[in-house]
């Protein structure tokens, strides 16, 4: 079996401020991590190679310094990695993410069929939950979303038979090979990497694609491929802070209560 | 052809989820703005009895696709019946819920169109200028807002979290076109199906969801007191929260702690009772649209933050608040 | 594991990183373990870094560190409830090469001194806890990880594990630390804009102020402290543990105390808190010190309880620590010798440098101030009283004004008491 997870590097979306003044991301020395949905996609993946034997291949689209998430998915047990890397990606949406992505799978393909595709059920930074979707609709893949666990896979048919998380409950699906997994948090426990495996994987080399290593229509790509554009950026607004403080001391209790109730029903909360 | 504005009609098992109609009060304004009609798409089976329904809400025209095939929702069928109706009629904005369905459906469909596609709105307007959906929404954990719009893909579409819009009338009175259209798939054609879906709500509980939460931290004394705070959401149509010292004390599961270490929410309404306001706890829960904190400490730093303070027992004023507000409700129907 | 090193380093702080850069940079074979997601992302410290020991090792770091602003001004309030006596210093020369000190956040600092030693090198695996040092026949010889087949061999352990050295205090090479020997500080980053901090502490550019408070901490022994970055300033108080046990207070509240103060509040006024952190400082000074050497082991930085308490120093004393330790270790890997004796060259260094000799000469300091309450308790509300009763202009004639201000003081201390309160204040910093 040869499974591909995409794994998106993130900014932790908890240190990313706005510029005030500029209303533009201040994203110097905030701290970049691997997008917590990915690595329980991975961990999916990694749980299929450990029962039924398979080959692993992350894959990633960023800046230079997001080999160190192909990194950390090796030191855990990926078996290889591919970080797609170029200008010409530069500010892409989700549109043209899930073209690249979709294209690089397609060069994948060429030596190794896939399996399956794994992907984040969102990425944090965005929380679009957007790219899944938009590789299984490309590559025409059947698509898992809200996985939250495989129960079996029947290669004779080429089915595999998952969980998936939803409003009130759970479905259980059988979806046709190849498929499009996106997973969930609660799917699983991420792995802790062994000590020879975590120093093999920060000396290992991560092999980079830029937009020569595979078949790609550029104007699809990066900022010219994406229909979304971003108008402007700014902070939340701020708080009106003249907090209303009523004490039951002074005031009885009902007249509190009606006033409270009151103006959350004209704030529309209701 | 006059320009259009699509919401699309969330149903399951023929139960429609409030957010379509949340959205068809909204899409009337920006199909005013656009001098557009107002149109919903509503897919399923055994739905064509249901298709006055939107109309009820706002919508001018249903589109339907009434089709066994799309009897429990499977992205293939679903995408495949909107894509063919979008190309065939060419609406300008397409607008669906941002819910477990709306994200998996509108992610396909935008793919196949290749068009723009911007999740969790917040704000939805037409600029006055270019006539172009400006689309605002909270990025990176809600510490900052965006502004995006589409410029040439056609249709603009976005989702929306349930209850952002506010809730339309309901007028029986109204009438409006049903457009039929086949689906024109073969269950071979589909490469996913439904083995069992097994009902749990317990087992999603996702606090970062709610749109109103009832917290309660060191100050409610005991974890059985909480029960009065479960009242209060309940009628609120919320959920419990809890400060760590709430958790740590056993009273409720981490699922339910708000802060640093625990969950980040913004919900429209936040009630907090006998909570501090430690500034872990503040982080976690101060994006939150309005804040009510309750206290018996004036000093208490949580009332810097609330728009509403209220100084006094929370055991005497949660019960309080829980009958004004079932009073409103009642009311109001 | 298989592979052995030369250098083991524990902790990726100020300490740890400059001893690996130094043995890596000399080509050691070296890996340095950093139990956090990546090194500065569990640090935290008030916010000065003095430039003097870094640029030892990096002649112009300041074209490439990331730096808030350069000092220029040390202010010293003391604080009674409503008034401050403030005494500063201030001099444009701070702000340019080879400058004095900096405002620093440590995530983006020891990320970018972690870079510098990984370029030199160095192996740094993080989100790795190193829990014990393995020991054979009395001599260190590696470090167990937390992690799968995780204990790794070496010639010599480096321990920089910060103040809570819980790795050599099982080899029982020092005690549990005692309340009357570490501290406890906390700290908020509160953002503002630029312009504002410009604006309310008088600066220009990239320059920046320090400020320490005395007064705030309700008679505790410990001080409070104000930094300025490019846009936030940190704020925080630090008092002993024993009398923060004792008086049973919460650190949240004395940083309440502090920010609602009315000399404090309008500086900060209109920021929003962006953190909070908590973390342990070793205050015993010189007396707390551990023998720095054993056979395969030295200790650098907090973790030999090096800091200087009444100037705010422990990150400067830390980065020469760790650099001394590792030009020790590469003298002892020429000679294949890493015993004490072979390492010894590091402790002779220490005793050399400033770090041994200002820790010296501040021996009695922290407890000058635990044994004389007074003088966090009393002497700031007396001093802001005997000033204010000398300042107001009243119509009362000088004269009697002076006569009233030696009362005031009268009343609380003798002469007598207060010379020898005096003296020694006097002898423990000399
Ligand atoms: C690293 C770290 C991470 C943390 N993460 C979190 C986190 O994720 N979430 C979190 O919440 N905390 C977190 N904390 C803990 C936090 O600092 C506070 O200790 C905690 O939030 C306090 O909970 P509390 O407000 O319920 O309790 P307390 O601080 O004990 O406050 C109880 C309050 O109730 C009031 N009160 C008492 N009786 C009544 C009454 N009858 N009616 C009305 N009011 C009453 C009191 O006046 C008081 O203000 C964290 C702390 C640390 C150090
Ligand atoms: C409130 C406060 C204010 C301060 N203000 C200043 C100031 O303004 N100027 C100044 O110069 N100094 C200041 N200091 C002191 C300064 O922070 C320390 O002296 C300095 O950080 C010591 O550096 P270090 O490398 O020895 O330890 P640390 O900076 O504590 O680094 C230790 C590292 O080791 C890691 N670690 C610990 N245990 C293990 C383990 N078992 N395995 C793996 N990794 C481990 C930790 O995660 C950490 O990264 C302040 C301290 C505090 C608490
Ligand atoms: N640049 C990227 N590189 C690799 N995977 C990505 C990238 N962007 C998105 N993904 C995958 O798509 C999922 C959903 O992302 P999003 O639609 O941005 O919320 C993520 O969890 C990733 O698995």
């Amino acid at each position: 079996m040869h499974l591909v997870v995409c794994v998106k590097q993130v900014p932790d979306a908890t240190e990313v401020k706005v510029d005030p003044v500029k209303g533009t991301l201040v994203r110097q020395g905030v701290p970049s991590i691997a997008n917590p949905y990915d690595m329980h996609a991975l961990e999916m993946a990694l749980q299929l190679k450990d029962e039924h034997g398979a080959k692993i291949t992350v894959l990633s689209m960023g800046p230079p310094q997001a080999t160190d998430v192909i990194k950390r998915s090796i030191s855990i047990g990926a078996d290889d990695g591919r970080l797609l890397c170029d200008v010409a990606f530069a500010g892409s949406d989700t549109l043209a993410t899930s073209y690249i992505l979709s294209q690089a799978i397609k060069e994948i393909e060429k030596t190794d069929p896939v399996d399956i595709v794994f992907a984040g059920k969102m990425a944090i930074d965005g929380d679009t939950a957007q790219v899944g979707p938009g590789i299984a609709t490309r590559l025409g893949y059947s698509l898992v979303t809200y996985c939250l666990g495989i129960d079996g896979i029947d290669t004779g048919r080429s089915v595999i038979k998952a969980r998936r998380q939803l409003e009130g409950g759970c479905e259980v699906v059988e979806a046709d090979l190849p498929v499009l997994i996106t997973v969930v948090k609660e799917a699983n426990e991420v792995r802790y990497a062994s000590l020879p495996d975590l120093i093999k994987s920060i000396r290992s080399d991560v092999t980079v694609w830029n937009k020569e290593f595979f078949e790609l229509d550029i104007p699809q790509c990066g900022l010219k491929g994406s229909p979304t554009q971003v108008k402007k950026i700014f902070p939340p607004p701020p708080k009106d802070v003249t907090p209303e403080i009523m004490n039951t001391g002074e005031t009885g209790l009902d007249e509190i209560a009606n006033t409270v109730a009151e103006a959350v029903s004209k704030a529309g909360i209701l | 052809m006059k320009k259009s504005v699509w919401i699309f009609i969330e149903q399951t098992d023929g139960k429609f989820n409030d957010v379509s109609w949340e959205l068809l009060g909204k899409g009337r304004e920006l199909a005013t703005a656009l001098d557009a009609e107002l149109c919903g798409v509503l897919l399923g089976h055994k739905v064509i009895e249901m298709a006055e329904e939107p109309v009820y809400y706002g919508a001018d025209k249903v589109f339907v696709i009434d089709d066994p095939l799309l009897e429990y929702y499977r992205t293939q069928p679903y995408a495949h019946g909107l894509v063919a109706l979008v190309k065939e009629y060419k609406p300008e904005v397409f607008l669906m819920g941002a819910t477990y369905l709306g994200r998996d459906l509108s992610g396909a469909v935008a793919t196949h169109l290749k068009t723009g596609l911007t999740a969790d709105c917040t704000v939805l307007n037409i600029d006055e200028e270019t006539k172009l959906l400006h689309q605002t929404r909270p990025a990176f954990g809600g510490n900052i807002m965006a502004t995006i719009y589409c410029a040439s893909a056609r249709p603009q579409m976005a989702t929306v979290r349930p209850r952002v819009m506010s809730m339309p009338d309901r007028d029986a009175s109204r009438k409006g076109q049903i457009i039929e259209a086949k689906l024109g798939l073969k269950e071979t054609d589909i490469s996913t199906r439904r083995v069992e879906f097994v009902c749990d709500p317990s087992t999603s509980f996702r606090i970062e969801d709610a749109q109103v939460i009832v917290a309660g931290g060191r100050g409610i004394g005991d974890g059985a007191n909480f029960k009065l705070l479960k009242e209060l959401a309940d009628v609120l149509g919320g959920v419990v929260g809890a400060s760590r010292a709430a958790v740590d004390a056993g009273w409720l599961d981490w699922s339910h702690q708000v802060g640093q270490t625990g969950h980040t929410v913004r919900p429209r309404l936040y009630i907090s009772a006998g909570i501090s306001g430690a500034i872990q706890h503040q982080v976690g829960m101060e994006g939150s649209d309005m804040i009510i904190a309750i206290n018996k400490d004036p000093d208490a730093s949580i009332f810097k933050i609330a728009d509403y303070g209220i100084v006094g027992d929370a055991l005497e004023i949660v019960p309080a608040l829980t009958e004004a507000f079932r009073k409103m409700k009642g009311e109001s129907g | 594991m298989k592979e052995r090193f030369d250098v083991i380093v524990v902790g990726a702080g100020p300490a740890g990183l400059a001893a690996a850069y130094t043995t890596a940079k000399a080509g050691l074979k070296t890996i340095i373990f950093e139990r956090g997601e990546f090194p500065g992302s569990k640090n935290m410290f008030g916010g000065v870094l003095f430039a003097h020991s870094l640029s030892e090792m990096f002649p112009d770091f300041w074209e490439e560190a990331p730096l808030e602003r350069a000092l220029v001004e040390e202010r010293y309030w003391l604080l009674s409830e409503d008034s401050a006596t403030t005494f500063s210093f201030k001099t444009k020369s701070f702000g340019q090469p080879p400058y004095n000190g900096f405002s620093v956040l440590r995530a983006k600092f020891d990320r970018w001194f972690a870079g510098k030693a990984v370029e030199a090198g160095a192996l740094l695996v993080n989100e790795t806890l190193v829990e014990k040092l393995i020991q054979k026949d009395g001599k260190t010889i590696g470090v167990q990880t937390g992690r799968e087949d995780g204990d790794v061999y070496g010639d010599v352990v480096i321990v920089a594990e910060g103040v809570n050295s819980l790795l050599t205090k099982e080899l029982g090479i020092h005690e549990e630390w005692r309340g009357n020997e570490v501290g406890v500080g906390v700290k908020e980053l509160i953002s503002l804009p630029k312009e504002t901090i410009q604006e309310r502490f008088n600066l220009e550019g990239n320059e920046g102020i320090a400020m320490r408070i005395l007064g705030t901490t309700r008679g505790m022994t410990g001080g409070a402290f104000l930094y300025t970055n490019k846009a936030s300033v940190s704020i925080g108080v630090a008092c002993m543990v024993e009398d923060v046990s004792n008086e049973c207070v919460c650190p949240n509240d004395l940083i309440d105390d502090l920010k609602n103060h009315p000399m404090v509040k309008p500086l900060i006024a209109g920021g929003s808190t962006k953190e909070y952190s908590a973390h342990m400082i070793p205050e015993a000074g010189f007396r707390s010190i551990p023998e720095l050497v054993h056979d395969g082991l030295m200790i650098v930085g907090d973790a030999a309880m090096l800091t200087i308490l009444i100037t705010g120093e422990g990150a400067n004393l830390a980065v020469t620590s760790g650099r001394l330790a590792g030009e020790a270790a590469v003298k002892a890997k020429e000679n294949g010798d890493f015993s004490a004796n072979g390492l010894s060259s590091y402790k002779e260094a220490m005793d050399e440098s400033y770090v041994i000799k200002d820790l010296k000469q501040f021996k009695d300091f922290a407890g000058y101030f635990h044994s004389n309450r007074d003088i966090l308790n009393l002497y700031p509300s007396l001093l802001n009283g005997i000033v204010k009763q000398v300042i107001a202009t009243d119509g009362l004639p000088r004269s009697e004004k002076i006569e009233r201000a030696k009362a005031m003081l009268k009343e609380k201390k003798s002469y007598w008491q207060l010379m020898k309160e005096a003296w020694h204040g006097w002898r423990s910093i000399r």
